[in-house]
């Protein structure tokens, strides 16, 4: 996966609190594989009344398309562990979400997949829903953790570990690869410490 | 570290192989479990060439798809039978223990692990599941993890964590007939807000926790997710280990004995400091039901639905958005709200002692709405059914079917239909949780049997007198 430090994109507000990982993506749209793209079941059964399109919701309005920047109210994320949430987002076009609180799975999942979850505080989460009432361009920088929309600036929080790795692109596969060798001895002494871990009967 | 240690502490420092200056460490996994839902880890392996690290420590369970009727047939639709049979290839091919539909032992993945033996004391246990928190009961270091992280653990054994802040909810004095553990966790949810716990491992503790049972306990740590927190977790006792003792994949003979030994060290010590500390009063809980669309919705059955009039304007639109999709009308008594369907089932409250729960208020009654039975377990079916409760809930006129996460998902289609509201002792109230449309209340499985004798909102409490 590519780093990235700086993005440039239209943002878009979602004003509701709350919005799950049922949300984002329902269950019944989850047995697909992901070659086929998850945009498509993005907040599916929300911005729908029915099969209809809700023309109302903001990320259906035409002066919503092309939206990378997502800027949420309080909890968002929260739920389900599935990483498909992230996919939808992902695939949507979205590279940053910003919010008060995230749903702690789902923020780690989304920098997993390149996907910013930047936390902000309460008053600027309000002030920037308020600065996005229509779609408006959003600069988000990943090195001073700042949130630019035209003269509104907001800083944001993200834990050091996540930030470095969004910024270099980490794969943890390739990370964890290097530690092999403390791997074995610590699973070698397993044997003597914690012997139970290994179940001798197979039931 | 010297000086007090927490129960965090302990399971921290015995797991982490690896710490980096940023922080993050790497910890050895000693319980890995997966579902259907592990499909695209599977296949982020395949694309890398990699192989499962240590099949013996991996168990897989056919769940969140089993059709809990006509399980034969192998499922409702196409797309079920592939999801399963996808996750049996995968198991298969990587040499991994799956507990299929054919399989006695098959059941949801939180009520199989400890049933098992699998989940044992002092284990760092992960699942690409929210609700791997259930595990939390036994003193085990349990949390939900996303695709990308299934992958790594399959490739390596091992996870990339920060360690949490420490947390503890101490609970105190005694539960009131009829209440238990599934009150007490949507009281704190409903008092600290579904985000309140964000970034902390919750140690649950207190005299009204010591005296839970497993199955209470496991209800308990299976919401911490509800309440934000990474996982839940109880200092194991003399409860845990009665429990575990003699399950198939608990260690065995003088190894058990050596196991215990070591486990009773994992509790926090006198005077061990905690980043943030709540202490709830259990014996003021009343039994508690959900109204919105989030498990911070949750008041004592004996009071009215909110009024957005009364509230900050902030608060109000989120009340009103969310009454407006529940159909409730503002002020109105819980009590007396009538349901169209009831659901017992899901991780939170299968286990055989919920069934039991239920039976007590159901016995010799009639339903008077439809609904749904999934045991969470077949071995918790087989012995509901030797202690005659699948007849309490059949003569009572609900259904009584196979294990699987059922209508806490609806992913096998078992479904709530538009517009109808389900009592249901699941944890997620979410919109289109148990389907589109659907309107879920959660509670207790008593409640819940209340809720299906009456075909209301009610209190169970008049319906258990002479019988507890
Ligand atoms: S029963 Fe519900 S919450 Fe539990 S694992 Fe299954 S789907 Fe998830």
């Amino acid at each position: 996966m590519a780093g990235w430090s700086q993005h440039k994109g239209l943002g878009v507000a979602l004003s509701r609190e709350g919005i799950d990982t049922d949300q984002l993506i329902p269950a019944r749209f989850m047995s697909a594989p992901r070659s086929e793209g998850y945009g498509r079941f993005l907040l599916h059964d929300l911005r729908r009344t029915g099969e209809t399109p809700d023309p109302e919701f903001p990320l259906n309005r035409p002066a919503a398309e092309g939206a990378s920047v997502l800027v949420a109210a309080r909890n968002f994320g929260g739920g389900s562990s599935r990483e498909a949430a992230v996919y939808a987002l992902v695939d949507a076009g979205f590279r940053v979400v910003i919010a008060p609180s995230f749903g702690d799975i789902f923020a780690g999942n989304a920098v997993n997949n390149g996907l910013l979850p930047a936390l902000v505080s309460e008053a600027d989460g309000a002030r920037l829903l308020a600065a996005l009432a229509e779609p408006t361009e959003v600069s988000v920088d990943l090195e001073s953790c700042r949130i630019q929309v035209r003269d509104i600036e907001a800083r944001f929080e993200i834990e050091p570990v996540r930030r470095t790795k969004l910024i270099k692109g980490w794969d943890d596969i390739d990370l964890t690869q290097a530690h092999a060798d403390q791997i074995a001895a610590f699973r070698a002494k397993l044997a003597e410490t914690r012997p139970w871990v290994f179940p001798d009967a197979e039931a | 570290m010297s000086g007090p240690k927490t129960l965090l502490d302990r399971l921290w420092a015995a797991h982490a192989i690896h710490t980096r200056a940023d922080g993050a460490a790497l910890l050895w996994v000693d319980r890995h479990l997966v579902h259907e839902g592990s499909h695209h880890a599977f296949r982020k392996l395949g694309e890398r060439g990699l192989g499962v690290a240590e099949p013996a420590l991996t168990t897989a369970v056919v769940d969140h798809y089993a059709p809990t009727r006509a399980r034969m047939d192998g499922g409702a639709s196409d797309d079920i039978r592939r999801m399963i049979a996808t996750l049996e290839k995968n198991a298969e091919r990587h040499g991994i223990r799956c507990f299929g539909l054919r399989d006695a032992r098959q059941g949801i993945v939180h009520v199989i692990g400890p049933e098992q033996g699998l989940t044992l004391p002092g284990c760092v246990i992960v699942c690409g599941d929210s609700h791997t928190s259930t595990h939390g009961a036994f003193g085990a270091f349990a949390f939900g993890i996303g695709a990308t992280e299934v992958a790594h653990v399959l490739a390596t054994q091992t996870v990339w964590q920060v360690k949490p802040k420490a947390m503890r909810i101490r609970f105190e004095g005694a539960l009131g007939p009829g209440v238990g553990a599934k009150d007490m966790a949507l009281g704190w949810i409903a008092q600290l807000g579904a985000d309140g716990a964000r970034g902390h491992a919750i140690e649950y503790a207190g005299p009204t926790v010591a005296a839970l049972s497993m199955e209470g306990r496991m209800t308990l740590c299976n919401l911490s997710i509800e309440g934000g927190a990474r996982l839940g977790m109880i200092a194991p006792d003399t409860v845990t280990f009665d429990y575990l003792k003699g399950r198939p994949f608990a260690p065995q003979d003088t190894g058990w004995e050596r196991a215990v030994e070591s486990w009773r060290a994992l509790r926090s010590d006198e005077g061990a400091s905690f980043d943030r500390e709540v202490t709830i009063d259990a014996s003021g809980i009343a039994p508690v039901v959900t109204w919105g669309t989030s498990p911070e919705d949750a008041l004592p059955i004996t009071s009215t639905v909110p009024d957005p009039a009364a509230l900050t304007e902030s608060k109000a639109a989120a009340v009103r958005d969310a009454l407006d999709y529940m159909g409730l009308a503002p002020g109105r008594p819980l009590d007396g709200t009538p349901v169209d369907r009831v659901f017992i089932g899901s991780c939170t409250n299968a286990r055989i002692e919920d069934l039991r729960a239920a039976a007590a208020v159901m016995a010799g009654r009639r339903a008077k709405v439809p609904g749904l039975v999934s045991p969470g377990s077949m071995m918790v079916k087989a012995q509901a059914e030797q202690e005659g409760l699948d007849r309490v809930f059949t003569e009572a006129g609900l259904q009584w079917v196979g294990a699987g996460c059922s209508m806490c998902v609806g992913m096998n289609g078992d479904l709530v239909a538009p517009g109808e509201r389900c009592a249901s002792t699941t944890n997620r109230n979410f919109r289109g949780r148990q389907g589109p449309g659907a309107r879920t209340h959660l509670m207790s499985p008593a409640m819940v049997a209340a809720a299906a004798v009456t075909g209301t909102l009610t209190d169970v409490r008049p319906l258990l007198k002479g019988r507890i």
